[in-house]
């Protein structure tokens, strides 16, 4: 992975010792608030409803051990002994004192570490493939091309004050696993006939109160253009998008209104004055970055496939987690592992500081020291020997980090809600638990399959309801929680935007009408094979409705 | 007119509090000094901007509540979240606002 070089340490330790000054004078008096606000935010302190929130940057959600650690020592040692991943790869601890932040982010600092831009209308945290390296069906590594715009996007000057936040995402696969196209702009690399790499730029995609997905201004765009290209993006965007309204300040809109051909025109001509600038990109620069990223030595351990035979027979439980959370790596005597941080009942995202602990302890012993963080709030090691899988299993068991569900019905994501969060309008967190406890039987959930539920507290969408499988939105209704279900999104390469089914649902009913519409489901799927997903998109939502509503003009309230 | 607190965080943790009828902020909405005419609400919205001036809480606000059987209950269900805390267990030895619960 990515390591600092002196120019980094300075800049990160700088930044931590200039924090230090502001919270001393904040806590003084000396500053006000308004003055510290956007100041605390820029190092990603945020207020909430019981407390201050840190959310520490991820980059492409990539961290090794030592990182890992220092995160469940600031749990244990500031906060509350847990930590939240989050859809962005990020991490937040709930409960920091303002008058501490300046020590976490010094030790945050020690392992390369910060929380630079995980706030503010600036490019945040650049996300990534989570199999990335790893997977089987992959043209290159994005993370090089990740970190490369990680470096050119921090403290960028042109580029602090844009009209709203932005959000880059990379992938190099076929299979999209990093929801590029709901993102402002999305980075699909690819080769061109003669082998070269380069990328399918999308912009313009984006959840939130208004959903779009984003729209292909480019087909190829050469590797040695990426800089170039994506700043004349943003000066497009930082010239002509709107200020005037916050709530149509995203990229999205101004694609949406300027037209995605006279905006690539637009982008083609600031594109032309840079082309050949300082932005491009030397071979030479690439190929040093994409160094940090090269594989672990992968050694032959064909063993494992006879061992793992064995154990699966021998374990039911086992062979049911292997089934489920581990998927072929690009070398065939290795996986790429899926730990759950959705135990069934429990908190989605949420890892308890000797968890975190005992992840890195494991991602030493047998995954080569990579460890990974998933935008479905799940923890990853992309490179685990078969031969060392149920090693790897008895450690997570003993954590209560080995249930059997990535994919499944119970592998929820959902935001931090009213429990926490001070935009929010419902809780989403005690949905998803409730969900979570009804379709927990192991049984149950391997017979409904491949189910994403997205559960988020508001408008704002931090828990991708809009590219649910089945979506669950919740609303402020007179004074009361209401959820909002949406059936058909999709964040992957065939990316749709959820539609809304009906009248929402009061929290003591909404589960039942999840499982009124799995049951529907299960009933009209032409066979197991068939996905909800697939069967939604084939038959559309009037089954759904009818099950719900009963046809009865309630669905339209 | 519905009875009302003043509620705000305090500045150096962030943590929730209220304002007592001696003029301390304290972390249980139960403890809070109650509003209940035009004047004395006057009064409390003049102590928050003052407080929030002095440095000594952040995000002030005269919220609504209604007194059932003694105890003190927001109209909003944000504001009882942020009366009780988060409506889960969160981690391990841990509930509601207080932090750590008494081992049984």
């Amino acid at each position: 992975m990515y390591r600092y070089d002196e120019f980094d340490h300075a800049f990160v330790s700088g930044r931590v010792e200039q924090f230090r000054d502001q919270v001393t004078r904040r806590l003084s008096g000396e500053l006000a608030e308004d003055a510290f606000k956007p100041l605390r935010l820029m190092n990603g302190v945020y207020l909430q409803l019981h407390a201050y929130m840190l959310r520490v940057a991820i980059p492409y959600g990539t961290l090794n051990s030592r990182q890992m650690r220092i995160l469940a020592h600031i749990a244990r040692k500031y906060d509350r002994g847990y930590g939240h991943f989050t859809t962005r790869q990020n991490i937040q601890y709930n409960w920091p004192k303002l008058s501490d932040t300046p020590d976490i982010l010094a030790e945050l600092a020690s392992v390369e570490m910060h929380a630079l831009q995980t706030s503010g209308n600036c490019i945040r945290n650049v996300t990534a493939d989570h199999f990335a390296g790893a997977a089987a069906d992959e043209v290159a590594d994005p993370r090089p091309y990740a970190e490369i715009l990680r470096q050119w996007s921090s403290v960028h000057p042109e580029f602090s004050f844009l009209p709203r936040k932005f959000k880059i995402a990379v992938t190099g696969a076929e299979r999209d696993r990093a929801a590029i196209q709901v993102h402002d702009i999305g980075l699909h690399l690819k080769k061109n006939d003669k082998g070269e790499i380069g990328f399918a730029v999308y912009v313009g995609g984006g959840q939130g109160r208004t959903p779009m997905i984003a729209k292909k201004i480019r087909d190829f765009l050469p590797e040695e253009d990426l800089l170039s290209y994506t700043t004349a993006i943003m000066r497009v965007y930082n010239l002509h998008g709107r200020r005037d309204n916050k709530y149509k300040a995203r990229i999205k809109i101004l694609v949406h209104e300027t037209g995605a051909e006279e905006l690539a025109r637009q982008v083609d001509a600031e594109f032309a004055q840079l082309k050949n600038t300082e932005l491009k990109l030397p071979d030479a620069d690439i190929q040093a970055i994409t160094t940090y990223f090269a594989l672990p030595p992968l050694t032959e351990r064909p063993e494992g496939w006879a061992s793992l035979a064995g154990w699966k027979k021998a374990d039911p439980d086992f062979a049911r987690w292997v089934q489920q959370n581990v998927q072929p790596h690009k070398h065939p005597d290795y996986g790429m592992v899926t730990i759950s941080l959705k135990p069934i009942g429990g908190i989605p995202g949420d890892a308890s500081d000797s968890q975190m602990d005992a992840i890195a302890d494991l991602a030493e012993e047998y995954a080569f020291d990579e460890i990974r963080i998933s935008h479905e709030q799940n923890v990853i090691f992309p490179h685990v020997a078969l031969a060392d899988l149920e090693p790897l299993y008895r450690g997570l068991v003993a954590q209560g980090l080995a249930t059997a569900n990535a994919g499944l019905i119970t592998d929820i994501i959902a935001c931090p809600g009213l429990d926490y969060c001070a935009l929010a309008n419902a809780r989403s967190i005690p949905l998803a638990q409730e969900i979570s406890n009804r379709f927990g039987n192991p049984d149950k959930q391997a017979e409904i399959g491949e189910l994403k539920i997205k559960i988020s507290g508001c408008i704002n969408a931090c828990g991708h309801h809009h590219v649910g499988h089945i979506g669950l939105l919740g609303v402020e209704k007179k004074g009361a929680e209401l959820y909002q279900i949406t059936l058909g999104g999709s964040g992957d390469e065939n990316t749709s935007i959820g539609e809304i089914i009906g009248r929402g649902f009061e929290p003591e009913k909404v589960t039942d009408a999840v499982e009124t519409i799995v049951n529907t489901y299960l009933g009209l799927r032409k066979d197991s094979s068939e996905i909800f997903l697939d069967a939604y998109r084939r038959v559309g939502p009037q089954p759904f409705k009818d099950a719900l509503y009963g046809g009865s003009a309630q669905e339209a309230a | 007119m519905a009875d009302k607190v003043l509620t705000a965080n305090r500045l150096s943790d962030g943590i929730s509090v209220w304002l007592d009828a001696a003029g301390n902020w304290v972390e249980s909405l139960q403890d809070a000094f109650v509003a209940r005419h035009a004047e004395a609400v006057s009064a409390l919205e003049e102590t928050g901007k003052a407080a929030f001036a002095d440095n000594k809480v952040v995000d002030v606000n005269v919220i609504d509540i209604e007194e059932v059987a003694g105890v003190l209950r927001p109209l909003r269900l944000r504001e009882r979240v942020r009366a009780e805390g988060p409506t889960i267990d969160y981690a391990p030895g841990y509930k509601g606002l207080t932090g750590p619960v008494q081992a049984a």
